[in-house]
Protein backbone atom coordinates (compact mmCIF):
# COMPACT_ATOMS: atom_id res chain seq x y z
CA UNK A 1 0.00 0.00 0.00
CA UNK A 2 2.21 2.62 1.18
CA UNK A 3 4.85 1.05 -1.99
CA UNK A 4 1.53 2.15 -4.26
CA UNK A 5 1.60 5.53 -2.45
CA UNK A 6 5.58 6.09 -4.01
CA UNK A 7 4.73 5.07 -6.93
CA UNK A 8 1.84 7.44 -7.20
CA UNK A 9 3.95 10.22 -6.22
CA UNK A 10 7.10 9.34 -8.38
CA UNK A 11 4.94 8.97 -11.28
CA UNK A 12 3.01 12.65 -11.06
CA UNK A 13 6.11 14.04 -10.29
CA UNK A 14 7.72 12.65 -13.99
CA UNK A 15 4.39 13.85 -15.25
CA UNK A 16 4.69 17.39 -14.24
CA UNK A 17 8.48 17.72 -15.09
CA UNK A 18 8.95 17.52 -11.43
CA UNK A 19 12.22 15.23 -11.22
CA UNK A 20 14.43 17.02 -14.20
CA UNK A 21 13.49 20.76 -12.85
CA UNK A 22 15.58 20.35 -9.74
CA UNK A 23 18.59 18.66 -10.92
CA UNK A 24 18.63 21.64 -14.04
CA UNK A 25 18.58 23.26 -11.26
CA UNK A 26 20.90 22.77 -9.65
CA UNK A 27 23.36 22.60 -12.13
CA UNK A 28 22.51 25.98 -13.35
CA UNK A 29 23.26 27.40 -9.65
CA UNK A 30 26.48 25.71 -10.01
CA UNK A 31 27.89 26.79 -13.73
CA UNK A 32 26.75 30.50 -12.79
CA UNK A 33 28.35 30.36 -9.58
CA UNK A 34 32.39 30.40 -11.10
CA UNK A 35 30.98 33.16 -13.21
CA UNK A 36 30.27 35.48 -10.19
CA UNK A 37 33.10 34.51 -7.71
CA UNK A 38 36.08 34.26 -10.52
CA UNK A 39 38.47 32.26 -12.17
CA UNK A 40 40.61 31.81 -9.09
CA UNK A 41 40.70 27.67 -8.79
CA UNK A 42 42.06 27.37 -4.84
CA UNK A 43 39.20 29.64 -4.11
CA UNK A 44 36.09 27.80 -6.09
CA UNK A 45 37.47 24.97 -4.55
CA UNK A 46 37.31 25.59 -1.01
CA UNK A 47 34.06 27.54 -1.98
CA UNK A 48 32.21 24.41 -3.96
CA UNK A 49 31.23 22.08 -1.36
CA UNK A 50 29.64 25.00 0.48
CA UNK A 51 27.50 26.30 -2.68
CA UNK A 52 26.39 22.43 -3.82
CA UNK A 53 24.62 22.34 0.02
CA UNK A 54 22.89 25.71 -0.81
CA UNK A 55 21.93 24.45 -4.59
CA UNK A 56 21.06 20.97 -3.08
CA UNK A 57 18.84 22.81 -0.71
CA UNK A 58 16.95 25.23 -2.71
CA UNK A 59 16.87 22.12 -5.55
CA UNK A 60 15.29 20.33 -2.57
CA UNK A 61 12.85 23.61 -1.99
CA UNK A 62 11.57 23.66 -5.80
CA UNK A 63 8.66 20.91 -6.03
CA UNK A 64 7.45 21.94 -2.26
CA UNK A 65 3.80 23.34 -3.37
CA UNK A 66 3.17 20.48 -5.54
CA UNK A 67 4.13 17.93 -2.81
CA UNK A 68 1.06 18.36 -0.32
CA UNK A 69 -1.92 20.69 -1.48
CA UNK A 70 -3.02 19.16 -4.91
CA UNK A 71 -3.65 16.05 -3.03
CA UNK A 72 -5.44 18.17 -0.23
CA UNK A 73 -7.31 19.99 -2.58
CA UNK A 74 -8.52 17.00 -4.74
CA UNK A 75 -9.73 15.21 -1.72
CA UNK A 76 -7.18 12.74 -2.38
CA UNK A 77 -6.07 12.65 1.71
CA UNK A 78 -9.83 12.35 2.79
CA UNK A 79 -10.13 9.37 0.57
CA UNK A 80 -7.20 7.63 1.81
CA UNK A 81 -8.25 8.49 5.30
CA UNK A 82 -11.35 7.21 4.83
CA UNK A 83 -9.24 3.90 4.27
CA UNK A 84 -7.57 4.04 7.31
CA UNK A 85 -4.64 5.33 5.93
CA UNK A 86 -3.63 8.51 8.10
CA UNK A 87 -1.44 12.02 7.50
CA UNK A 88 1.51 10.17 9.05
CA UNK A 89 1.42 7.29 6.88
CA UNK A 90 0.94 9.93 3.65
CA UNK A 91 3.87 11.96 4.76
CA UNK A 92 6.16 9.06 5.23
CA UNK A 93 5.19 7.63 1.63
CA UNK A 94 5.65 11.71 0.40
CA UNK A 95 9.03 11.79 2.09
CA UNK A 96 10.19 8.53 0.36
CA UNK A 97 9.20 9.31 -2.77
CA UNK A 98 10.62 13.19 -2.38
CA UNK A 99 13.89 12.00 -2.10
CA UNK A 100 14.01 9.95 -4.27
CA UNK A 101 12.62 11.96 -6.57
CA UNK A 102 15.73 14.55 -6.14
CA UNK A 103 18.33 13.17 -4.17
CA UNK A 104 19.82 10.20 -6.45
CA UNK A 105 20.11 12.57 -9.23
CA UNK A 106 21.10 15.30 -7.42
CA UNK A 107 24.04 13.43 -5.91
CA UNK A 108 25.33 12.35 -9.46
CA UNK A 109 25.04 16.01 -10.72
CA UNK A 110 26.96 16.83 -7.86
CA UNK A 111 29.77 14.69 -9.33
CA UNK A 112 29.30 17.59 -12.49
CA UNK A 113 29.49 20.55 -10.37
CA UNK A 114 32.69 19.30 -8.33
CA UNK A 115 33.95 19.20 -11.68
CA UNK A 116 33.48 22.66 -12.25
CA UNK A 117 34.85 23.66 -9.51
CA UNK A 118 38.06 22.08 -9.44
CA UNK A 119 36.74 19.90 -5.83
CA UNK A 120 39.58 17.22 -4.72
CA UNK A 121 38.35 13.69 -5.02
CA UNK A 122 38.26 13.10 -1.09
CA UNK A 123 36.63 16.21 -0.67
CA UNK A 124 34.20 15.22 -3.32
CA UNK A 125 33.96 11.92 -1.87
CA UNK A 126 33.03 13.29 1.51
CA UNK A 127 30.70 15.33 0.03
CA UNK A 128 28.86 12.64 -1.75
CA UNK A 129 28.47 10.71 1.66
CA UNK A 130 27.37 13.92 3.73
CA UNK A 131 24.53 14.60 0.51
CA UNK A 132 23.52 10.73 1.03
CA UNK A 133 23.20 11.58 4.93
CA UNK A 134 21.59 14.93 4.69
CA UNK A 135 19.52 14.49 1.49
CA UNK A 136 16.52 12.31 3.17
CA UNK A 137 16.47 15.45 6.10
CA UNK A 138 15.94 17.90 3.49
CA UNK A 139 13.38 15.32 2.00
CA UNK A 140 11.13 15.29 5.49
CA UNK A 141 11.78 19.08 5.77
CA UNK A 142 10.54 19.70 2.26
CA UNK A 143 7.45 17.82 2.84
CA UNK A 144 6.41 18.83 6.26
CA UNK A 145 6.52 22.74 5.35
CA UNK A 146 4.67 21.83 2.22
CA UNK A 147 2.18 20.66 4.38
CA UNK A 148 2.13 23.05 6.90
CA UNK A 149 1.65 25.45 3.79
CA UNK A 150 -0.97 24.00 1.66
CA UNK A 151 -3.57 26.08 1.00
CA UNK A 152 -1.72 29.50 2.01
CA UNK A 153 -1.89 31.86 -0.64
CA UNK A 154 2.06 32.23 -2.05
CA UNK A 155 2.59 29.20 -0.72
CA UNK A 156 6.06 29.20 -2.07
CA UNK A 157 7.26 32.42 -0.61
CA UNK A 158 5.95 31.64 3.11
CA UNK A 159 7.66 27.91 2.45
CA UNK A 160 11.11 29.03 1.73
CA UNK A 161 10.74 30.73 5.02
CA UNK A 162 10.08 28.27 6.85
CA UNK A 163 12.14 25.86 4.99
CA UNK A 164 15.22 27.49 5.18
CA UNK A 165 16.06 28.04 9.11
CA UNK A 166 15.13 25.05 9.42
CA UNK A 167 17.68 23.75 7.31
CA UNK A 168 20.97 25.26 9.00
CA UNK A 169 21.96 22.26 10.71
CA UNK A 170 22.13 20.24 7.84
CA UNK A 171 24.05 22.80 6.18
CA UNK A 172 26.41 23.57 8.94
CA UNK A 173 27.26 19.96 9.58
CA UNK A 174 27.20 18.66 5.97
CA UNK A 175 29.48 21.45 4.63
CA UNK A 176 31.52 21.16 7.48
CA UNK A 177 35.16 18.58 7.32
CA UNK A 178 35.85 15.68 9.24
CA UNK A 179 34.12 12.38 10.78
CA UNK A 180 32.13 14.28 13.43
CA UNK A 181 30.19 16.60 11.26
CA UNK A 182 28.86 13.68 8.93
CA UNK A 183 27.47 11.77 12.66
CA UNK A 184 26.07 15.23 14.05
CA UNK A 185 24.54 14.92 10.09
CA UNK A 186 23.04 12.04 10.51
CA UNK A 187 21.64 12.68 13.60
CA UNK A 188 19.76 15.39 12.24
CA UNK A 189 18.29 13.95 9.24
CA UNK A 190 17.20 11.01 11.33
CA UNK A 191 15.40 13.31 14.11
CA UNK A 192 13.98 15.06 10.63
CA UNK A 193 12.81 11.96 9.32
CA UNK A 194 11.07 10.73 12.12
CA UNK A 195 9.48 14.19 13.33
CA UNK A 196 8.60 15.23 9.91
CA UNK A 197 5.69 12.63 9.23
CA UNK A 198 4.23 13.74 12.91
CA UNK A 199 4.25 17.41 11.55
CA UNK A 200 2.99 16.63 8.29
CA UNK A 201 0.32 14.55 9.62
CA UNK A 202 -0.59 16.54 12.23
CA UNK A 203 -1.38 19.46 9.69
CA UNK A 204 -3.06 17.26 7.15
CA UNK A 205 -5.47 16.58 9.43
CA UNK A 206 -5.98 20.47 10.74
CA UNK A 207 -6.52 21.55 6.87
CA UNK A 208 -9.33 18.67 6.79
CA UNK A 209 -11.71 20.32 8.93
CA UNK B 1 -26.14 -5.16 13.61
CA UNK B 2 -25.85 -1.58 12.88
CA UNK B 3 -23.58 -0.33 10.00
CA UNK B 4 -24.28 3.19 11.48
CA UNK B 5 -25.00 4.68 14.40
CA UNK B 6 -25.22 8.29 15.10
CA UNK B 7 -26.33 9.10 18.99
CA UNK B 8 -27.46 13.22 19.16
CA UNK B 9 -24.69 14.25 17.03
CA UNK B 10 -24.52 17.90 16.61
CA UNK B 11 -22.27 19.18 13.68
CA UNK B 12 -20.75 22.84 14.10
CA UNK B 13 -19.29 24.70 10.87
CA UNK B 14 -16.74 27.82 11.52
CA UNK B 15 -18.40 27.92 15.13
CA UNK B 16 -21.49 28.07 14.42
CA UNK B 17 -23.96 25.27 14.44
CA UNK B 18 -25.93 23.46 11.67
CA UNK B 19 -27.24 20.75 13.52
CA UNK B 20 -28.07 19.14 16.97
CA UNK B 21 -29.60 16.23 18.24
CA UNK B 22 -29.59 14.28 15.84
CA UNK B 23 -30.28 10.09 15.73
CA UNK B 24 -29.91 7.25 13.27
CA UNK B 25 -29.64 3.83 12.77
CA UNK B 26 -28.72 2.09 9.75
CA UNK B 27 -28.95 -1.71 9.45
CA UNK B 28 -28.24 -4.26 6.26
CA UNK B 29 -30.28 -2.98 3.29
CA UNK B 30 -31.50 0.48 5.04
CA UNK B 31 -31.05 3.83 3.70
CA UNK B 32 -31.09 7.24 4.81
CA UNK B 33 -32.23 10.41 2.99
CA UNK B 34 -30.48 13.60 4.14
CA UNK B 35 -32.24 16.88 2.54
CA UNK B 36 -32.20 20.55 3.71
CA UNK B 37 -31.11 24.00 1.94
CA UNK B 38 -27.22 24.87 0.40
CA UNK B 39 -25.30 25.25 4.06
CA UNK B 40 -27.80 23.32 5.95
CA UNK B 41 -24.93 20.80 6.87
CA UNK B 42 -25.41 17.83 5.15
CA UNK B 43 -21.53 17.71 3.95
CA UNK B 44 -20.31 17.91 7.24
CA UNK B 45 -22.96 15.01 8.42
CA UNK B 46 -21.43 12.98 5.83
CA UNK B 47 -17.67 13.67 6.89
CA UNK B 48 -18.85 13.18 10.44
CA UNK B 49 -20.76 9.81 9.42
CA UNK B 50 -17.01 8.80 7.50
CA UNK B 51 -14.83 9.77 10.54
CA UNK B 52 -12.95 12.76 8.42
CA UNK B 53 -14.69 15.36 11.29
CA UNK B 54 -15.42 15.17 14.62
CA UNK B 55 -19.08 15.56 15.90
CA UNK B 56 -19.39 18.98 18.43
CA UNK B 57 -21.73 16.57 20.27
CA UNK B 58 -23.11 12.82 20.47
CA UNK B 59 -20.93 9.88 19.41
CA UNK B 60 -20.72 8.24 16.00
CA UNK B 61 -20.32 4.33 15.40
CA UNK B 62 -19.77 3.23 11.63
CA UNK B 63 -18.22 0.53 10.24
CA UNK B 64 -15.78 2.02 7.32
CA UNK B 65 -17.36 3.60 4.54
CA UNK B 66 -17.07 4.15 1.34
CA UNK B 67 -17.27 7.81 0.23
CA UNK B 68 -18.29 10.39 -2.87
CA UNK B 69 -18.24 14.06 -1.95
CA UNK B 70 -17.47 17.10 -4.43
CA UNK B 71 -13.92 15.91 -4.84
CA UNK B 72 -12.90 13.29 -7.50
CA UNK B 73 -9.63 12.69 -5.62
CA UNK B 74 -8.47 11.02 -9.40
CA UNK B 75 -5.80 12.01 -11.05
CA UNK B 76 -6.20 14.39 -13.71
CA UNK B 77 -3.71 13.60 -16.55
CA UNK B 78 -3.92 9.40 -15.80
CA UNK B 79 -6.54 7.43 -18.19
CA UNK B 80 -9.66 6.56 -16.16
CA UNK B 81 -8.97 2.69 -15.85
CA UNK B 82 -5.73 3.29 -14.12
CA UNK B 83 -7.00 6.26 -12.09
CA UNK B 84 -9.51 4.16 -10.65
CA UNK B 85 -7.79 1.28 -10.88
CA UNK B 86 -5.30 2.78 -8.53
CA UNK B 87 -7.74 2.94 -5.87
CA UNK B 88 -9.28 -0.29 -6.53
CA UNK B 89 -5.81 -1.42 -5.91
CA UNK B 90 -5.48 0.42 -2.34
CA UNK B 91 -9.01 -1.51 -1.22
CA UNK B 92 -7.41 -4.49 -2.63
CA UNK B 93 -10.36 -5.15 -5.51
CA UNK B 94 -10.68 -4.61 -9.05
CA UNK B 95 -13.02 -1.61 -10.19
CA UNK B 96 -16.32 -2.83 -11.93
CA UNK B 97 -16.51 -0.04 -14.71
CA UNK B 98 -19.11 -1.71 -16.84
CA UNK B 99 -21.45 -1.11 -13.88
CA UNK B 100 -21.13 2.02 -14.28
CA UNK B 101 -21.91 2.53 -18.15
CA UNK B 102 -17.72 3.93 -18.03
CA UNK B 103 -15.89 0.70 -19.94
CA UNK B 104 -15.51 2.43 -23.15
CA UNK B 105 -13.77 5.71 -21.16
CA UNK B 106 -11.59 3.66 -19.56
CA UNK B 107 -8.19 5.15 -22.00
CA UNK B 108 -9.55 8.75 -21.77
CA UNK B 109 -7.63 10.95 -19.04
CA UNK B 110 -9.77 11.94 -16.27
CA UNK B 111 -9.06 15.64 -17.05
CA UNK B 112 -11.08 15.27 -20.34
CA UNK B 113 -14.31 13.45 -18.64
CA UNK B 114 -17.48 15.40 -18.45
CA UNK B 115 -19.52 16.49 -15.02
CA UNK B 116 -21.25 13.66 -15.02
CA UNK B 117 -19.08 10.74 -15.85
CA UNK B 118 -17.02 12.52 -13.55
CA UNK B 119 -19.69 11.74 -10.92
CA UNK B 120 -19.96 8.25 -11.91
CA UNK B 121 -15.86 7.28 -12.00
CA UNK B 122 -16.55 9.13 -8.13
CA UNK B 123 -19.42 6.54 -7.29
CA UNK B 124 -17.86 3.34 -9.09
CA UNK B 125 -14.90 4.15 -6.75
CA UNK B 126 -16.97 3.85 -4.11
CA UNK B 127 -18.59 0.55 -5.26
CA UNK B 128 -15.24 -0.59 -6.11
CA UNK B 129 -13.93 -0.49 -2.29
CA UNK B 130 -16.34 -3.12 -1.11
CA UNK B 131 -17.48 -1.19 2.29
CA UNK B 132 -20.82 -1.95 3.29
CA UNK B 133 -21.56 1.72 4.34
CA UNK B 134 -21.72 4.35 1.05
CA UNK B 135 -22.07 8.30 1.94
CA UNK B 136 -23.12 9.63 -1.34
CA UNK B 137 -22.77 13.97 -1.56
CA UNK B 138 -25.10 14.72 -3.84
CA UNK B 139 -24.41 11.78 -6.20
CA UNK B 140 -27.23 12.88 -8.47
CA UNK B 141 -25.45 16.17 -9.46
CA UNK B 142 -24.33 15.96 -13.20
CA UNK B 143 -25.71 12.82 -14.14
CA UNK B 144 -28.53 12.68 -16.94
CA UNK B 145 -32.09 10.86 -16.91
CA UNK B 146 -30.49 7.41 -17.76
CA UNK B 147 -27.74 7.85 -14.92
CA UNK B 148 -29.39 8.57 -12.16
CA UNK B 149 -31.79 5.46 -12.99
CA UNK B 150 -28.51 3.60 -13.11
CA UNK B 151 -27.45 5.60 -10.07
CA UNK B 152 -31.03 4.47 -8.11
CA UNK B 153 -30.50 0.65 -9.86
CA UNK B 154 -27.33 0.34 -7.90
CA UNK B 155 -28.26 1.44 -4.72
CA UNK B 156 -30.83 -1.01 -4.87
CA UNK B 157 -28.55 -3.44 -5.74
CA UNK B 158 -26.03 -2.93 -2.98
CA UNK B 159 -29.04 -2.74 -0.23
CA UNK B 160 -30.52 -5.92 -1.59
CA UNK B 161 -26.62 -7.18 -0.95
CA UNK B 162 -26.57 -6.39 2.87
CA UNK B 163 -25.34 -2.80 2.26
CA UNK B 164 -26.38 0.38 3.77
CA UNK B 165 -26.54 3.92 2.56
CA UNK B 166 -26.83 7.67 3.12
CA UNK B 167 -27.28 10.23 0.27
CA UNK B 168 -27.37 13.47 0.86
CA UNK B 169 -29.05 15.23 -2.21
CA UNK B 170 -30.99 18.33 -3.43
CA UNK B 171 -32.15 16.24 -6.31
CA UNK B 172 -35.03 14.07 -6.29
CA UNK B 173 -33.26 10.25 -6.09
CA UNK B 174 -35.30 7.37 -5.78
CA UNK B 175 -34.59 5.80 -2.32
CA UNK B 176 -37.63 3.29 -1.25
CA UNK B 177 -38.01 3.08 2.57
CA UNK B 178 -35.59 5.61 3.29
CA UNK B 179 -35.72 7.37 6.53
CA UNK B 180 -35.30 10.88 5.85
CA UNK B 181 -33.14 13.54 7.81
CA UNK B 182 -34.48 17.17 7.15
CA UNK B 183 -31.22 19.42 8.14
Amino acid sequence: MIGALILRDLARAWASGGLTAPVGFFLLVAILFPFAIGPDAALLARVGPGVVWAAALLAALLPVERLVAPDLESGVVDQLAVRGIGGGTVAAAKIAAHWLGFAPSLMAAALVAGGLFGIPGGVLARLELALLLGTPGLAALGVATAALTAGLRGAGAAAGLVMLPMALPILIFGAGEGQGGLKLLAAVSLLLVVGAPVVAGAAMRIARD
Amino acid sequence: MSLLRLDGIAGDRGGRRLFAGLDLVLGPGDAALVTGPNGAGKSSLLRIAAGLLTPAEGTVAAVPAGLADARLALDEEVPLGRAIGWWAGIDGRAADLEAWNLAALREVPVRLLSTGQRQRANLARVAASGRALWLLDEPANGLDTASTALLEARIADHRAGGGAVVVATHVPVALPGAVEIAL
